[in-house]
């Protein structure tokens, strides 16, 4: 079942293959230029403006957006929902990947990267939310690094060492859920072919599952807006232009999305969901980007807030590439997809 | 010796009970923090400033920084507002008044190094430090050079070398700490040709600018800039048209910035401990669960299998 051979594979990805490889040539060079001419020579970072879209999307979409990770694990071995269970390989691994990702990318912003370390081993600032936030990411890293490892050593053929079972999670359920939604799809798309039984069986199930959850989640989240607003009375601030923008989040990026997901998952439109991950997804990214460029220091004059340069653009478009090529890479070869035959069963 | 029963549990109670409700509310990092004792401050008077960028000029020696494009001689500059940069940690700002138009007032922008700073408590290295002598220091050889201080700051004043690929620093103000250590005047303080700039401790300075506002009431706005912003800074400012105008936010409120984070920071012991214990719970329901459907389809198997055989079913009596 897994050791189909197919012919057209190579020619689906020949015009990707082809991008791939401009942007990896272009990340390669820009990559030069950030560590010979700092972040002058490539962003467009100033001291009113310290953080740009490498921390806007790069991070703070990368985290929310791989927590597919958590949500499908703990679904299927904490919450016992095991219809959901081929679903949590690709689920782990794209977490996994998004977090080494945001990890590169921190080594591109921060100005001395090896010193990432220093907050653990030198000095702890534990007064600082960064220093919460660095400790949980390091933290989720090494366990989504462990919950891959098993599919990892099955293809190396490691019987002893697969059995590492640690399951974890962190926050950030919309995004978790809406991308596996989005990634199974994608994987649809081009790795059908690797795919078992199982996972092609379960698969509208976990599309069906998981745009349900969505849907309570969203709806709960637009409750706690509302409340949020209510509690410290600050309606007057929605007659304002950021008012108008926040609306434009709330109503076209959380609301719709909880309604359509409910709708699709009642009509069982498989499509209907499918397009609704992709809304949510932007919703998340939306949210992030409104967080930390659109709101933050918002009283600047006009003439001193920030657009990225497109070679930020540029690093962050390189970095998403090397995510995808080692998707690719990883899928097509363990057992991601499909469980392993000498392994069946055993998880 | 032997305690009754009785009474060792009194005693238990008792240091229960004053845990909860003996002690102060001042949890985790919530304490109150008003400033060290005899800690310098420096008094900005906007009324006698006059805009000849001395200050900045002496700021520019006393901290080695590079010449500038145009001399501190040059007074075309103050046309344009200006921020702090790597290259100037202090900059006069000129700004029309409203009150007394073609009067323009001089408002010297620094670090204002904060009673409880911003940069210091949002440092994940701690690269910050609020000296006894009221200034707040950065320590290069620690810094990661994450920029969170810039963000942190609500003064927005540090500045970050953006030019540097391997070695940025974080450049700001420093208090003079260095000269004020061996007993000399901040480089401005000591520059500047007009007195509009006063150092000394703080608790004196608060006391100088209530006299001023006693002695010239038409003169002031019955303000002290900085005395209670974020928490009180050490750099403290009076004026005569409203702080608003000479660019200054009025609306930063009093609360120290480190106080906005510590709630948050102080919930985070509590998820790390009682996390795993509701998960495991959870885990160990659906377990049961499990457990229990697979035994009870087990028996309902046997029995059918039992009945089929159309034998006297034998009642199983080990589950």
């Amino acid at each position: 079942m897994a050791q189909v051979t197919t012919g057209e594979r190579k020619s689906i990805f020949s015009l990707f293959n082809f991008i791939a490889l401009i942007v990896l040539g272009v990340g390669v060079y820009l990559t030069y230029l950030r560590f010979t001419g700092g972040l002058a020579s490539v962003t467009n970072l100033s001291d009113y403006n310290p953080w740009g879209i490498w921390i806007s999307f790069d991070l703070l979409c990368g985290v929310a957006l791989a927590a597919g990770g958590y949500v499908t694990s703990s679904a299927v071995y904490l919450f016992g929902m095991k219809q959901y269970h081929s679903a949590v390989r690709p689920a782990i691994l794209t977490g996994f990947l998004g977090y080494a990702l945001v990890f590169l990318a921190i080594n591109y912003d921060v100005g001395r990267p090896w010193r990432l370390p220093y907050p653990l081993v030198v000095q702890q600032g534990t007064t600082s939310v960064l220093f919460e936030v660095g400790l949980c990411v390091a933290t989720y890293l090494t366990v989504l690094f462990i919950e891959f490892s098993p599919a990892a050593m099955e293809w190396l053929g490691l019987k002893r060492a697969r059995n590492i079972p640690i399951y974890f999670f962190v926050t950030s359920i919309v995004a978790g859920l809406s991308m596996v939604i989005f990634e199974s799809t994608l994987s649809h798309r081009f790795f059908a072919y690797k795919m078992d039984e199982t996972h092609l069986k379960e698969a509208s199930g976990v599309t069906l599952g998981f745009g349900k959850a969505a849907s309570y989640v969203l709806a709960g989240y637009f409750a706690i807006k509302v409340l949020g607003i209510s509690a410290e009375n600050h309606w007057h601030y929605l007659k304002t232009g950021y008012g108008t923008w926040y609306l434009v989040e709330l109503l076209g990026f959380v609301a719709l999305p909880s309604l359509l997901y409910a709708f699709g998952v009642r009509t069982k439109s498989l499509t209907l969901i499918k397009f609704t991950s992709v809304l949510a997804i932007l919703g998340v990214i939306l949210n992030r980007f409104n967080i930390s460029l659109v709101a933050f220091n918002w009283q600047l004059p006009a003439g001193e807030r920030y657009f990225p340069h497109w070679m930020e653009i540029g690093i962050s478009v390189f970095i998403v590439m090397i995510g995808l090529l080692l998707y690719r890479f990883i899928a097509t070869r363990m057992p991601i997809l499909y469980e392993h035959p000498d392994y069946k069963d055993a998880h | 010796m032997s305690i009754s029963r009785r009474k060792f549990l009194g005693w238990v109670g008792a240091a229960g009970l004053s845990t909860t409700i003996g002690k102060p509310a001042a949890a985790a990092t919530n304490q109150e923090f008003a400033g060290y004792p005899d800690s310098f401050a420096i008094l900005h008077d906007t009324t006698l400033c006059v805009g000849c960028r001395s200050c900045e000029a002496a700021c520019n020696k006393v901290n080695d920084l590079p010449q500038p494009d145009q001399p501190f001689t040059d007074l075309s500059v103050l046309e344009t507002p200006r921020r702090t940069t790597t290259k100037a940690f202090t900059v006069v700002n000129k700004h029309d008044s409203l009150k007394k138009p073609g009067h323009p007032v001089f408002y010297k922008k620094q670090c204002n190094h904060c009673l409880e700073p911003a940069c210091a408590s949002a440092c994940f290295v701690r690269a910050f430090s609020k000296t006894k002598t009221g200034a707040v220091v950065y320590d290069a050889s620690v810094c990661v050079g994450c920029r969170y201080c810039m963000i942190a700051c609500p003064f927005e004043i540090p500045t970050y070398e953006y030019d540097q690929a391997l070695t940025p620093r974080i450049r700001k103000c420093t208090m003079c700490h260095p000269r004020v250590i061996e007993g000399q005047l901040p480089g401005c303080v000591e520059a500047c040709p007009m007195e509009a700039l006063s150092f000394g401790k703080r608790e004196d300075m608060i006391k100088i600018a209530r006299e001023r506002f006693r002695k010239y009431p038409d003169r002031y706005v019955d303000h002290i800039y900085g005395e209670h912003e974020m928490g009180g800074t050490s750099w403290l400012y009076v004026s005569g048209t409203p702080f608003k105008e000479l660019g200054m936010r009025e609306d930063l409120g009093t609360t120290p910035a480190p106080e906005l984070t510590a709630g948050a920071l102080s919930s985070v012991p509590i998820i790390v401990g009682l996390w795993p214990v509701l998960l495991a719970g959870i885990y160990a329901v659906s377990k049961r669960k499990e457990k229990i459907a697979q035994t009870e389809q087990e028996q309902a198997a046997a029995s059918a299998l039992d009945a089929d055989r159309s034998e006297p079913s034998q009642p199983e009596e080990e589950s």
